[in-house]
């Protein structure tokens, strides 16, 4: 009977996933489908260089403001303004926010690359956030 | 009858006084308007949105929706998108949200002081994108040399209030709360 209880809590409590974890952020995605995050493929468009129509012929890439290295805070290279770490390890308050996550991939998406980021996309660079 | 002399002359002394008084109240109505009830030191009204404040202040100083004319902040807030070289978008409800708090309290429906002054240096259709643009501000730091703030690592651009006004977020633009980084304090 112990066991049972037991194991009933466990079932709930496993899918009851609390709001505003990494978990819940991922599982926000999975909405749009089944999708593996691969960090390593976050990680290089991470650092992929783009140019785009609106960049007047200079380079940009996530880490021209966020800097290569996750775990360090990063400087935007037009306002100078400092950017707090994105990695969850030193930074976890950035990713309690579904919401908050989806605005700023629209927006940096389409200011770096041009065109908004896919779903795959965006969860291979949370998966690369999250794992350093 | 000395006696009734004295209360005479205290009684008319008071009720001078108090239309005196009454005056000055009704000019500090005048002037900075019946939204301004707590200090007459305040030039813009401080920003009394939270949404706007935590919205646009992650990114830049939350200017105070008094330093520009409805016109202004309507057609900023319709280019998010384009927003001085950045991507600045916002989901329709948001947007619409800030767009009514900032046309709302812009300058041209405020009674501070510095809102009347900003929208009496500008033309009638005018609807600069830029608060450094207009040209009550442009008068107000031509003394400035660019050098002091383009070439200062601190300050980089006017753009930048807080830089050297430090009561810029309460709302307070006072020549005498100026310290320019790296000059100091700075009066005409």
């Amino acid at each position: 009977m112990k066991i049972l209880l037991i194991l009933i809590l466990s079932i709930s409590f496993s899918k009851n996933i609390q709001a505003g974890s990494l978990e819940a952020l991922f599982d926000s995605y999975q909405q749009a489908g089944v999708i593996t995050p691969k960090a390593e493929q976050g990680k290089l468009l991470w650092n992929k260089v783009f140019i785009t129509e609106k960049s007047k012929g200079k380079e940009r890439s996530c880490s021209s403001c966020h800097g290569s290295d996750v775990r360090k805070s990063g400087k935007h290279i037009r306002t100078g303004k400092l950017i707090e770490p994105m990695a969850s390890s030193v930074n976890l308050k950035r990713f309690r926010d579904v919401k908050k996550t989806k605005k700023w991939f629209k927006r940096n998406c389409k200011w770096t690359i041009g065109r908004e980021c896919s779903v795959q996309e965006q969860v291979d660079i949370l998966k690369y956030l999250t794992t350093q | 009858m000395k006696t009734i002399i004295t209360v005479a002359l205290v009684f008319t002394l008071l009720l001078t006084t108090s239309i005196i008084m009454g005056g000055n109240t009704h000019d500090e109505e005048q002037e900075h308007g019946y939204k301004n009830t707590y200090s007459r030191q305040l030039d813009v009204a401080p920003v009394s949105n939270i949404t706007y404040a935590e919205e646009c202040g992650s990114c830049h100083f939350a200017y105070q929706p008094g330093l520009l004319p409805e016109k202004s902040w309507i057609k900023i807030m319709t280019d998010l998108e384009n927003h001085f070289d950045e991507n600045a978008e916002l989901d329709a409800d948001l947007q619409k949200e800030l767009t009514d708090y900032l046309v709302q309290n812009s300058a041209d429906k405020s009674n501070y002081k510095r809102s009347k002054r900003i929208m009496r240096a500008l033309g009638k259709s005018d609807a600069p994108l830029r608060i450094t643009k207009t040209l009550y501000f442009v008068r107000k730091h031509d003394e400035i040399p660019y050098r002091i703030v383009k070439n200062n690592k601190d300050i980089g651009s006017f753009s930048n209030c807080t830089a050297c006004h430090s009561n810029a977020e309460k709302g307070s633009y006072n020549e005498h709360d100026v310290k320019i980084p790296g000059y100091g304090r700075w009066e005409d």
